[in-house]
């Protein structure tokens, strides 16, 4: 068991509000919190100096590609869990588009089995069909045994409506939740950026906006046909943001996210043919930037999820089109947030609201009150950051924010009662 | 110039240098001795990772004529095949001591990408995807001006499958930088998905657009196009698109007709059209050597 600690100076702030207070952990939960507890501190204890910060219950991450099993030169649990913890994260959902994917127990084992050494709390999500074809349904009962409790084919939707139904039909049984990632194949074909103005002057194929949004109306339909739950995985158009809004004032429990790249980037990005701005859904447009950063404020989208992308250099040395799509953002997601969006909201969306949506709540996420686990992350609001690639603890480079300068950062993340970071440094 | 990666990089005084250059290049394809001494001891590669004859022949017989050496690479000879990437293979090529690289290739953007990679070598865009083909565009202003007298306010229909042409994107450019109009005559289906910032009308009827036109430039149909995809039969879209002996006669007897090769005759334009006095292909592809000449002059600067 890791050493107490104290986090002394700050002010805590979670679902219940913010005061100014001290907190004592030891033996990985919260001990105390108040004005004046550190002195209740064992004299052992590691005093973390939270001065001028906030003290919060950790991000959590819906979203992110780990890349192990089978593409572990771009990035392993170890070095993702890395990163998620630089990054103020204290649990990650492991996306199963891995190399096997995660549609059978054994897999999904093995990366429970990495992640219980890594940084932070590690979350597998499964496939919704065996391999990610589309084709039949995954064991989704023998992985929920296992507490996986998010389910999705990401890195495409599933195409079939019948197929999605039952999907639906059969997840509502066991209480977990399936994740689209909303993409019609046969419109996207091809598609290597998004369709508009900027695609057509520099003559790449776009996937149009309709290709997203046609399987959010189709998915919200069958939502209400089976009363299952049903989460939306990155959105990244006006238009679908519209459909969710339809769909929650309908009372259909759907959820959404969307990514830190889609609330600040767009298209015009990709002026310059350099394949670290590709991303599956594309940048969009400066009108879809706004209606999303809209529907971020008034609760459509529930959560920020960063949809971390690690690919190695050389895949993203090709052309353009032929370039995988996909961008780091778990030591960025918080900054790039932070530019736009007030602390309380960043953190509602990245942290009680998400772990809610995983089935890691209270454990994460919580209220920062005795007894809870100690799960924290504490955030500088005035550190100033200048992102540099190559001192990313990420095993790949594709970040689209190289030289960005930003205000507001984390500093020290605790996991279940260990410090893993200290003053932005990874510990182990 | 740095690179000649697209007509936005030259501006309308960069593409009447170009011309002007051409001009004097033009001369030199009709002596007996059709050499000039100007980039001795310059080497100059092509690389094509997309199969073209004509383009390939004209800027290797360019070079030649300028007395640059000339390395020619392409994919089907080469460790592209046994996986090696467009990045390694341009640093090695540059790194034997090429001046500049004449690049093709079927992804958009990759001589873009290229200019970021090399150290020192120019880099010329042969055609990139559906994005560019700048030396294209500046042949066919060259040649129309050569019959026109000029280009200015001259009015010019693209037409065709304007969605997947690299021709057309350069040529609105270039046309629209020297002074002309530019009308866009194309299947809905074969447009692209926004025409926002292009400076251009558009029209659907073919009929009524040629009395009107002075240049009218052919796109080729690319026969997959025609599977039904984008246009339900080639013998449809010849009806409302092609320019038929019929449609033809609609032409101002001044009118220019051109064709960025290769035609397909019965389709996109009619045998007998096509050998009308009005269509210039052929002179087209003469100039096209005199203005690869005067690219490759202004970017290598002369200088042995």
């Amino acid at each position: 068991m890791s050493r107490p600690l104290v986090l002394r100076g700050g002010e805590v702030l979670d679902a219940c509000g913010r005061r100014r207070a001290d907190v004592v952990v030891a033996g990985g939960v919260v001990r105390a919190v108040g004005p004046d507890v550190a002195r209740e501190a064992p004299s052992r204890a590691q005093v973390l100096d939270a001065g001028g910060c906030v003290v919060a219950p950790g991000l959590v991450d819906l979203h992110a590609h780990l890349r192990e099993p089978g593409r572990e030169e771009a990035e392993t649990v170890e070095t993702g869990a890395r990163s998620a913890a630089l990054g103020g994260y204290t649990a990650v959902v492991a996306m199963p588009n891995t190399e096997p994917p995660v549609d059978c127990a054994a897999v999904a084992q093995e990366v429970l089995r990495l992640g219980a050494r890594a940084l932070v709390e590690v979350a597998v999500a499964g496939t919704i069909t065996v391999g990610r074809e589309g084709e039949r349904l995954a064991p989704m009962g023998e992985l929920a045994a296992l507490g996986v409790r998010i389910f999705t084919d990401d890195g495409a939707g599933v195409q079939d409506g019948a197929l999605m139904r039952r999907a639906l039909d059969y997840a509502r049984g066991l209480g977990v939740t399936l994740a689209q990632h909303c993409e019609d194949a046969a419109l996207a074909a091809g598609g290597a950026m998004h369709e508009g103005a900027c695609s057509s002057r520099l003559g790449l194929p776009g996937a149009p906006a309709a290709a997203e949004e046609t399987m959010v109306a189709r998915d919200i339909a069958l939502a209400r046909l089976t009363g299952a739950r049903l989460h939306f995985l990155h959105l990244s158009t006006a238009g679908s943001v519209e459909l969710v809004r339809r769909a929650k004032s309908e009372g259909l429990s759907v959820t959404a996210e969307a990514a830190p790249h889609h609330l600040v980037l767009t298209d015009a990005a990709c002026a310059g043919y350099d394949p670290t701005f590709k991303v599956s859904p594309p940048l969009r447009t400066e009108v879809d930037v706004e209606c999303l950063r809209a529907g971020l404020a008034d609760g459509v989208i529930d959560a920020i999820a960063t949809d971390h992308a690690p690919h190695a250099p050389e895949a993203k040395d090709l052309p353009f089109d032929e370039a995988p799509p996909g961008m780091l953002g778990l030591e960025t997601a918080l900054p790039v947030v932070l530019s736009f969006l007030g602390l309380e909201l960043a953190l509602d969306r990245m942290s009680w609201r998400p772990a809610r949506i995983a089935g890691l709540a209270p454990r994460q996420g919580g209220p920062v009150v005795e007894g809870a686990a100690a799960n924290l992350c504490v955030i500088d609001p005035a550190a100033t950051w200048t992102v540099d690639p190559a001192r990313l603890a990420s095993r790949s480079r594709n970040t689209p924010f190289a030289g960005w300068t930003f205000t507001g950062r984390n500093r020290h993340t605790i996991v279940a009662g260990e410090a893993v970071v200290v003053d932005a440094e990874a510990q182990r | 110039m740095t690179h000649l990666l697209s007509v936005s990089d030259l501006g309308r005084d960069g593409i009447e240098e170009v011309l002007r250059v051409a001009e004097a290049f033009a001369e030199v394809g009709t002596r007996p001795i059709r050499k000039v001494p100007t980039l001795r001891g310059k080497a100059i590669a092509t690389l094509f990772f997309e199969d073209s004859t004509r383009t390939r022949l004209s800027f290797e017989t360019a070079a030649k004529r300028l007395s640059a050496d000339v390395l020619s690479f392409s994919v089907g000879a080469s460790s592209v095949k046994k996986g090696e990437s467009v990045r390694d293979t341009v640093e090695t090529i540059e790194a034997m001591g090429m001046d500049a690289l004449v690049v093709r290739h079927a992804s958009a953007g990759v001589p873009v990408q290229v200019s970021r990679w090399v150290r020192r070598c120019k880099v010329v865009n042969g055609g990139d995807g559906w994005h560019e083909h700048p030396t294209q565009a500046l042949l066919d202003c060259f040649t129309v001006r050569q019959v026109r007298g000029q280009i200015e306010g001259l009015r010019v229909l693209v037409v065709g499958d304007v969605l997947h042409s690299r021709v057309a994107r350069s040529q609105v450019l270039a046309y629209h930088a020297l002074g002309a109009s530019v009308t866009l005559v194309a299947p809905g289906s074969l447009l692209p998905a926004s025409l926002e910032g292009w400076p251009v009308e558009v029209g659907d009827d073919l009929d009524a657009e040629l009395p009107k036109a002075d240049v009218v430039s052919l796109l080729r149909l690319q026969a997959e196009r025609g599977s039904g995809a984008f246009v339900p039969t080639l013998r449809e879209y010849t009806a409302r698109f092609g320019l038929t002996a019929r449609r033809a006669q609609l032409l101002d007897p001044d009118a220019v007709v051109t064709h960025p090769g290769p035609m397909v005759r019965g389709v996109e334009i009619a045998s007998d059209v096509a050998d009308l006095p009005q269509a210039v292909v052929t002179r087209q592809v003469t100039n096209g050597v005199a203005v690869r000449m005067a690219v490759l002059f202004l970017l290598l600067g002369g200088a042995a």
